[in-house]
């Protein structure tokens, strides 16, 4: 579904990718974990298609397709897919019309406000969001929790193909997690994909990925299962350091 | 993305800019002089009881042959008055739209004003060029006292009320603008809310030009007795054309002690038309203003929507957006003087400029010192599409009450890389994010009028925006 090739990335001349391969086929989950600053981000904008970052050597593929140079919203009309770490504030527009106008977009549809509402019932509800929190301004105001779990319904309203979730775990309290978490079960089958990065082993409680990979400075050093995960918060990533030096 | 070269004039001029050819029944020659101002006042019967009106007119002529061309504000070097029709008279008035010339109905029709008057509207008035063409107010609202007519009308059928309040807020002698209105003005509205009647529904008035060449030059008066309510809403268009227009009014509003008033306008004049304009509000006791502007058309605006509070406790609100695009400036803003205790200000403006467009925010903020107690916040914000774009603020305070409790805020933005890519990364084209950031960061605006108003301003924005995406 999704295969990365020898990517390289620069911002403002800078590399931080350096050489990512990974390969992502249909139904699978894949955790990406590594420590602050090593890429994981940058990775996910990468893979959205965020102009600011320079691919300088590589290749995206997206269902056999070269996405590498596409624009981000012929990426998500693709049927991809990305969860922000820090999801933006668009004042103004509230949730509810960004959504219809994002579905309607995506799925080359012009449904109306009315039929939009029945559309999004169930996902309010699998999601526990009021009215009230989607007739609100995108994010504007949105506690840390609220971002996620918008975003979360968003990606249950739109359904797509590969989902990329950067730190969707990060600031939920614990009955959060599990809403959220279960809200993503709800939407992952064998048809769609999910790359999650998270920093904690807790979210793998709920979302059972097949594959763990560790990012440290712009390369994925190494891949294994959900054991992995359980060594890294054992022992941190030095042990990790040292061991593929 | 080169599949929408689509061009805004073109689409003005398709849904607004049309004009339709019909011939006059008055009309002055070109040009302005004591003769003018004679031939009005001949036409609209000044010269036999109310001649202190025709006498009114030509001071406010002489006033304004001899008042300098403001030098501030925006470019006023091209404009000729010798090469302006100051006054075009089509038909009388009707109250029904049948009656009216089938192509003034055709226009009104197409504009959609009969159908806002069917569902929204307590009271409609619609002028073409010079004159009221047809004018209805519910007649429920009629049997509670509730005076809504032109000024013509105003001044033969209750000239009291009328002369105690003329020119009192605006004098003839205010402005250069203000002056040329004085002396030729005409059309417009005359309203008289009674005592303690809330009027719920809006009443409108819709201004259209016409003809080319053409000055109008409308002028309304609104007195809200002590607790009465009302929400006046006006409209506008113009016909597209090569040479200029010029479209130069006058709005006096008198607020007696707990009334209330909202002004809202949607101005969407096209781009060959000078729009200078003169509103003022007198607030006592108590009383709420609340102006609710928006200028998306014209090629300059001048106009800042003023509130004098006289009384204690009065209140003002005025919400100001523009958008400039290509060859035009946006000169607009806001003037709140304090003169009593314990009065409030608010004044929220937002502009957008595109495609070398201007915008310039000109407010007034004054605290006398007798004033106490006195609260006011000012915020600007700017949004600039493009490296070509240009926006001004000019901020003048005078607080002379160390007491008042002053905020101000402003901010000058483009449209950001982060909040383009999050809506791109949802499926919305480059054009779509645009549209939706604009669309969001007017929303004060548009979540302020009447749902159909809402709709028909986003609608406008949209066409402005059309070609945003380089
Ligand atoms: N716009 C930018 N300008 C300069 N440097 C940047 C920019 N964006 C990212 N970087 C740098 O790129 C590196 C990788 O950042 P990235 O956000 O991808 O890390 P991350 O793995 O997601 O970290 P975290 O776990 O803290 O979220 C960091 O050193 C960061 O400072
Ligand atoms: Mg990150």
């Amino acid at each position: 579904m999704l295969e990365i090739k020898n990517l390289y990335v620069s911002i403002n001349d800078k590399p931080i990718l350096k050489g990512v391969n990974l390969k992502i086929e249909k139904g699978e989950i894949h955790a990406l974990m590594g420590p602050n600053g090593s890429g994981k981000s940058t990775l996910s904008f990468v893979l959205m298609g965020h102009p600011k970052y320079k691919i300088t050597k590589g290749e995206i593929f997206f269902e056999g397709k070269n996405i590498t140079e596409i624009n981000p919203d012929e990426r998500a009309r693709l049927g991809m897919f990305l969860c922000f770490q820090y999801p933006t504030e668009i004042q103004g527009v509230s949730l509810f019309n960004f959504l219809k106008t994002s579905y309607n977009s995506i799925n080359n549809e012009k449904i109306s406000s009315m039929e939009f509402r029945e559309i999004m019932k169930d996902k309010m509800k699998l999601l526990g969001v009021e009215q009230k929190f989607i007739e609100r301004y995108l994010n504007e105001g949105f506690s840390g929790g609220e971002k996620k779990r918008g975003e979360i319904l968003q990606m249950a309203v739109l359904n797509p193909k590969i989902s990329i979730l950067d730190e969707t775990d990060s600031g939920l309290d614990i009955d959060s997690l599990k809403i959220v978490s279960n809200g993503i079960n709800k939407v992952s089958n064998s048809e769609n994909s999910i790359l999650l990065i998270t920093h904690y082993k807790r979210i793998l409680k709920y979302i059972k990925p097949k594959f763990v990979h560790v990012m440290i400075d712009g390369k994925i050093v190494l891949s294994g299962d959900e054991k992995l995960a359980d060594e890294l918060e054992e022992n941190g990533y030095n042990f990790l350091k040292e061991k593929v030096k | 993305m080169n599949n929408c070269t689509v061009n805004i004039n073109n689409n003005y001029e398709e849904k607004y800019g049309w004009n339709v050819k019909i011939d006059s029944i008055n009309e002055t020659n070109i040009g302005l002089s004591e003769n003018t101002i004679n031939e009005i006042s001949k036409i609209k019967n000044e010269n036999k009881e109310n001649k202190w009106i025709n006498e009114f007119r030509l001071k406010s002529l002489k006033h304004f042959q001899e008042r300098k061309m403001p030098t501030w504000g925006g470019n006023l070097s091209n404009i000729n008055f010798n090469n302006i029709i100051y006054y075009k008279k089509f038909v009388d008035k009707k109250d029904n739209w049948n009656k009216l010339p089938i192509k003034i109905k055709e226009t009104f029709d197409k504009l959609g004003i009969p159908e806002a008057e069917k569902n929204i509207l307590a009271g409609t008035s619609a002028q073409f060029d010079s004159e009221i063409v047809y004018h209805k107010i519910r007649e429920d609202l009629k049997k509670q006292g509730v005076i809504f007519v032109d000024p013509d009308e105003g001044l033969q059928k209750y000239p009291h009320i009328f002369k105690k309040y003329f020119g009192t807020v605006v004098p003839y002698s205010d402005n250069k603008f203000a002056a040329l209105n004085s002396a030729v003005f005409s059309g417009g509205s005359f309203i008289y809310i009674p005592k303690n009647v809330e009027v719920k529904m809006p009443l409108q008035a819709y201004f259209r030009i016409n003809s080319e060449n053409i000055g109008q030059f409308e002028r309304t008066l609104i007195i809200a007795d002590e607790g009465s309510k009302v929400h006046y809403i006006e409209g506008c268009t113009a016909s597209v054309y090569s040479k200029d227009s010029l479209h130069s009014a006058i709005v006096e509003i008198i607020a007696l002690p707990n009334s209330h008033v909202r002004y809202t306008t949607l101005q969407n004049w096209s781009k060959n038309v000078y729009n200078l304009v003169t509103k003022r509000a007198v607030a006592y006791e108590n009383a709420i203003v609340e102006w609710v502007d928006a200028n998306i058309g014209s090629s300059l605006t001048m106009k800042y929507p003023s509130v004098i509070m006289k009384g204690e406790g009065a209140k003002a609100d005025i919400l100001s957006v523009a958008f400039a695009g290509k060859n035009q400036h946006q000169d607009t803003g806001a003037k709140v003087i304090h003169l009593a205790s314990n009065t409030t200000s608010k004044i929220t403006a937002k502009s957008v400029s595109k495609d070398g467009g201007k915008t310039t925010y000109r407010g007034k903020l004054y605290v006398p010192k007798k004033s106490d107690n006195v609260k006011s916040s000012v915020r600007c914000d700017a949004l600039l599409l493009d490296e070509i774009s240009k926006t001004d603020t000019y901020p003048y305070n005078n607080i002379e009450n160390n007491n008042a409790v002053i905020t101000h805020e402003a901010t000058v933005g483009k449209i950001g890389e982060e909040e383009l890519f999050y809506l791109r990364s949802r499926g919305l084209t480059e054009e779509m994010a645009l549209n939706m950031i604009v669309t969001g960061f007017f929303d004060v605006f548009a979540k302020e009028i009447p749902l159909e108003y809402a709709i028909e301003f986003n609608r406008l924005i949209q066409l402005e925006m059309i070609g945003a995406v380089g």
